[in-house]
This record gives C-alpha cells, structure tokens and sequence, in this order.
C-alpha cells in the first residue's frame, strides 16, 4: 500500500428501514488490495452495509462508487466485486465445477478458458479433485472454499465476504483465517471482510472498522485501535479496558492532563482537551500496576477483591470506594498482593488513553429523541 | 432371553399399530383392491347377451383393443392430456411464482380463491362455461356488439383443453407454489452476484431447482386429463371421444362390462408407465400434493 488509491468510496451513504435507521451517514474509503475488516456487534448494520455495496439493498441516501464510477443503482450483476455468503449459497443443483465456472459462464468465456481458470482456482483452495461432487457431498469447510473459489475466479475488482467463517469450528476456524489471508496477499485482491469476532479481526485484517449502531466509530490498524481507542464504545469492545469517567481539573504545559474522579485522580496525555471537560479515560488491565504507597500523579485507591489463575497469568478485581471493579492482569510475581490488601493503583501515564465524551452524548440525545 | 424381550415388544406395539392401521387398511381392501381385482378378472371374461358377465375366460376383449378406431381414440387421449399438461404449466408456474413473491394476507386470499371453486360440483362449473361460450351465450353477445366477430369455440378439442386445465390447474399450482417457497433467495442474489441476469438467473437457477415442483405437477395432471370424461362431454358436446368416454360407453351404453375393464386395465397400465417414469427420472412422491 505506498500510494492509496481508494478503490471503494462509501460517500454519506446512509440506509433507513421504514423509521429505522440502520446505517448513518458513514464516508469511508477502501483502498485497492487492503484487508479491510467491518467489526461490531449484532445487529449494528454490517450486513446492511456489504449489501449496499454489492448491490443487494438500495441506498436511502448517499452514494457509493466503485473506481471512481457511481455504483449507487447498479444492478449487482453489473458490478465487477463478488461476495462470499456466510451461508455459502452454493448451487444445490450443480456439481463444484459448475458451480465455479457459473460467473465465468455469465461472461460467456469459451470452454477452453473456463476449463483452464476452474482447475486452476481449485488448485489455489486445494480442492482438486472435487470437480464432480455435489455441494450435498461436501463438509462445512470444504463448501466454504467452493464459494471462495466461486467468488475469486471471476477476478473481482473487490471480494465481499459476509462472515465467512462463522459456521465452521474454532481448529477450522483458525486454518481458514491464515488461508483467506495467505490468498488475498497472493492474489492482491481488495477483501472487505464482515466480522464480529474481533480476534479474527485483529490478526486478519490492515484496517479495522469498528462499527456500532449504525456509524463507524473508530477506522484504523489493529495496532491503532488496540492503543488508541478514539470512543468509549472502540475501547470497551476491542480487547479489555478499565473506562473511568473524569473531569479534567488542569491542561499542563507539557500536555498532561490531570484528571479528578469520584474516588481519586490521575495524571495522563493527550491533546485537544479543555479544563473542566468530562472525559473517558481508558486503560487496560496490562498495564494497571498496585503498590501499597501512593505513587506520583496518582490517587486511586481500592481493595483487592480476588484473584484468578489463567495458566501463567493473573487476573485481579479491585474494587474501588464507590464500588466499580478494576480489571488488572499480570504475571503471578510482579505486584502480587493478597486478597484484602488497601492498595495505590497506578501506571505509566501515556498508557491513559483519554477520549472525548460529548459525542456519546449526542447520539445519546439523537437516540432519546427518535 | 434376547429373544422373548423382542417377542413381548413386538406383541406391545401389535395391537396399537393394527388400530391405527387397520381401519384404513380395511378400507382399501374393500374398497379400492377387491373392486380393482373385480375389474382386472372381468377384463378377461366373456359378455353376457344382454350386458354382465359371463365366467368364461377369454382374450377377447384385448385383442378387440388392437382396432385402428381404438388406438385413434388413445392417441387422442394422450394428445389432450399433453395438452392440458402444457396449458396448466404455462399458466400456473407465472401464477404460482407470483403467489411466492406476495405478501402473506394476499398469499392466503389467493389460495383461497383457488380452494374455494373444488368446493362446487365441477359439473356446475363447467356448465357455467358452457353457458358463457355458448354460440348466443353473453360473450358472444358483447363481441357482436363490439362489432367483432363471434368466437365458435364450444365443442372443440381447444373447448375441452380449456376445461381441463381449468379443472386441473390447482394441481398443477401447489406443487410448484411448493417448490418455488422451498427457494432460498441467497442463492438468487448469488446467481445476480456472479453476473447473471434476472432472465438468466431464472434459467439456470430457479427453473432447475423448482423442476421437481413442475415433474410433481405434470405427473398430477397429466394422469387424471386422460381418464377425465365428463369435461370431453360437457366441452366437446360428445363429438370427442376420448380414452374415458370409451370406458364408459362400453360400461354404460353398450353394456359391454368386459370390454369396458380391459379398456380400464389398459388406462391403469398406462398410468403405471407415467407413474414408473417418474420415479425412474428421480421424482418423489412426497412432492405430491
Ligand atoms: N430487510 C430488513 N428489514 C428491516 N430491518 C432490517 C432488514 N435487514 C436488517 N434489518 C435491521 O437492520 C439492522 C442491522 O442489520 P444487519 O444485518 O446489517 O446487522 P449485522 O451488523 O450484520 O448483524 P449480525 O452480526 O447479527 O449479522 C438490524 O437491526 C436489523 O434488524
Ligand atoms: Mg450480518
């Protein structure tokens, strides 16, 4: 990806059932060969938003383009991406070779050619061989290939894949993961992949979409939105965090804030905020560390509440004055202390990750008033 | 040991399943094996000189079937139930396609409206076209007055055709409104996705999976349109003769029973062959409505 040239542009696209709006006003921009990856939670319009752009739902409003050409009321047999139905939707009545061949055949391709790009997709999934069986005949693994197969021979300008994996069991699972992702950086095809499994997002994809109720919060690497979640909600969902409500007493010279709750205070990074802002502050359980003297910047203190063995590493519950639970892991020896124990807790403060809270509170109000 | 256990199992499931069974059982004993039996018998009889049978066996009446005249009136038979096939097909698969694609309380209003004319008499039904197609019925009369020309389309073969669909079609719809909801509609978008057409997603898609629908439906119609005589006698005024009118003048008006039961036989045989076909081809019975 040295020169992004978006391949894909959703430009305030939005998408209403009767009053019920499922996707709001999203712009987003896929570039040509990323593994771009929509995660969210049930029910938050991934779906909805692949469809738009194959073509299976109209749009309420707004415009989607496809290499620059306005895509928004072609028919999906126009359009030059292919999908990957988490169902498979393989044709029950034609064997795997026919199955394959079905879009080549739409192209009115000749039987040599046909011939030709079948074997040779089928060797790229590993199914040679299977030419002459029935999707009927086939293991949930083995279908899923056939439509991947089905999907890739025609050489889309993008693949569309509508948790593809979501059938399959956890071992399969995983093979299937490393696969799809081997063949898209072989084929240099552009995946925009639906999810809501967010490991699988995580170690599959270059860019994350994390989705909720209908906008896209937060767009960025893994790595960007495991370390600097811009929402309460991105940081809630992605991975575990502690999220406390702040208000931000002092902006020092050199950027650090000081942040006052209601049992405590804390020092932390970050830019853009005004004194007396109500602000989220996110950190993760990694990096919550405990003493039993207060520590520099900070003033949290709560009670050990429990500890929990997962193989090599622990998980402590602090409980806080006013009775929130504090998440914390690490290795058994490094700040152990026993159950019971009154105790600081701290970390390194641009481990903070500070966000903004009146967005929330908009679509709080946008909600309430709908 | 093993064995006396399977011996009171069985005992246990005996009487409960004869109960269930059984009625039913007896009914088609009496009703549909011994008269089936009664006419393959009296197929191979002689005629009495006044009508019924004389218990003297014979060939006779099979190598009477061996006629020009007969075979004429077979082939007839199984050009109107061809037809008739055809005819229901191309009406009921747009209809039974656009059944699916409604909504629910529409769906069920239009099951309706074909359910409720089998709760008339077909007689009645029938008759009621006749009154409308008649050479001075209303339909005739409002042509003329349009200035077109009169329809003379009573007792024809067409007349007869139209009867028979009309009578049939439902067997023909349910089969095929079956198959076409059995449809999962993922598989159309995919058929769109992978660049086909609506036109040819319909040929390689919906067609061949809703066959069966089509297979069971012909099956159903085609089987009674050839043993059917009372349409050919309202429609076709009697100028027609078909395979069923033949049966029932041999039974009824020449009082020729004998013959009468080998002209059945040859119909039941002939409904075996098509019922033999399908199931050859792959069809299912269940399909069936
Ligand atoms: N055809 C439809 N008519 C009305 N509402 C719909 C329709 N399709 C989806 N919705 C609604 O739109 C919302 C988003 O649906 P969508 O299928 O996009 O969710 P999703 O993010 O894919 O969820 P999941 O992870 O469960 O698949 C849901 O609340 C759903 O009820
Ligand atoms: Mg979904």
């Amino acid at each position: 990806m040295e020169e992004k040239r978006p391949i894909i542009r959703l430009d305030h696209v939005t998408k209403r059932y009767g009053d019920n709006t499922v996707v709001r006003n999203v712009n987003l921009d896929i570039y040509e060969g990323e593994f771009f990856t929509m995660l969210g939670s049930s029910g938050c319009g991934k779906t909805t938003t692949l469809r738009m752009i194959a073509g299976f739902e109209e749009l309420s409003e707004g415009n989607i383009y496809l290499e620059n050409e306005d895509v928004g009321n072609m028919p999906p047999y126009k359009r030059n991406v292919n999908t990957v139905f988490q169902s498979y939707a393989l044709f029950p009545h034609m064997n795997v070779y026919k199955n394959v061949a079905f879009g080549l055949v739409e192209k009115k391709m000749k039987k040599e050619e046909i011939h030709e790009k079948v074997t040779e997709i089928l060797n790229l999934v590993q199914l040679s061989g299977f030419e002459k069986r029935m999707p009927s005949q086939m293991s949930g693994g083995q279908k899923q290939r056939v439509a991947i197969a089905r999907a890739l021979v025609n050489n889309p300008k993008v693949l569309l894949l509508d948790e593809p994996l979501g059938a399959l069991d956890l071992k399969l699972r995983k093979q299937m993961q490393l696969e799809l992702k081997h063949l898209q950086q072989q084929l240099g095809i552009t995946f925009v992949y639906v999810t809501h499994d967010q490991e699988e997002a995580l170690t599959m994809s270059d860019r994350i979409a994390i989705m909720n109720n209908g906008v896209f919060e937060q767009i960025g690497t893994a790595k960007e939105i495991y370390e600097h979640p811009k929402t309460k909600f991105v940081a809630d969902f992605i991975g575990e965090s502690n999220v406390f409500e702040a208000n931000v007493s002092e902006v020092k010279e050199d950027g650090s804030l000081k942040l006052i709750m209601e049992y405590g205070d804390m020092e932390a990074y970050g830019d853009g905020f005004e004194q007396n802002e109500i602000v989220y502050a996110s950190i993760r359980p990694e990096s919550v560390k405990c003493s039993l003297e207060p520590v520099n910047g900070f003033n949290i203190r709560g009670m050990v509440k429990e500890h929990i063995y997962i193989g090599s590493i622990i998980r402590t519950t602090i409980e806080l004055p006013n009775g929130q639970l504090v998440k914390k892991c690490a290795q058994p020896d490094d700040d152990f202390k026993p159950v019971g124990s009154l105790v600081y807790l701290h970390w390194s403060p641009d481990k903070t990750v500070v966000m903004h809270t009146n967005e929330d509170k908009l679509y709080d109000l946008i909600d309430a008033g709908e | 040991m093993e064995k006396k256990k399977k011996k009171w199992r069985l005992n246990k499931n005996f009487l409960p399943g004869l109960a269930m069974v059984g009625p039913t059982g007896l009914w088609m004993i009496a009703f549909m094996l011994l008269p089936l039996i009664y006419v393959i018998a009296i197929s191979f009889m002689t005629k009495g000189l006044f009508g019924g049978v004389v218990w003297t066996p014979t060939l006779k009446n099979y190598q009477d079937i061996i006629n020009p005249v007969y075979g004429k009136v077979c082939l007839k038979s199984l050009k109107i139930a061809l037809l008739t096939t055809l005819f229901s097909l191309l009406v009921s698969y747009p209809f039974a396609y656009a059944l699916s694609k409604v909504k629910k309380r529409w769906k069920s209003i239009c099951m309706l409206l074909i359910m409720v004319p089998f709760w008339i008499n077909g007689l009645l039904r029938l008759n009621g076209w006749v009154t409308i197609f008649r050479e001075t019925g209303p339909l005739n009369t409002l042509l003329t007055k349009l200035g077109l020309p009169a329809l003379n389309f009573m007792y024809t073969e067409t007349a007869i055709v139209f009867g028979m669909v009309y009578t049939f079609m439902p067997f023909m719809v349910l089969p095929i409104h079956t198959s076409i909801s059995k449809l999962d509609s993922t598989l159309l978008e995919a058929a769109s996705d992978l660049g086909a057409t609506k036109l040819h997603t319909f040929l390689r898609v919906i067609l061949p999976l809703t066959f069966p629908g089509i297979f069971a439906g012909s099956i159903q119609v085609f089987i009674p349109s050839l043993g059917a005589f009372f349409i050919s006698d309202i429609m076709g005024g009697g100028n027609t003769m078909l395979l069923g009118n033949l049966i029932k003048n041999q039974y009824l008006n020449a009082r020729n029973w004998p013959s009468g039961a080998a002209f059945s036989v040859l119909l039941i045989v002939f409904t075996l062959v098509v019922m033999q076909i399908y199931t050859r081809l792959g069809g299912d019975m269940d399909e069936m409505v």
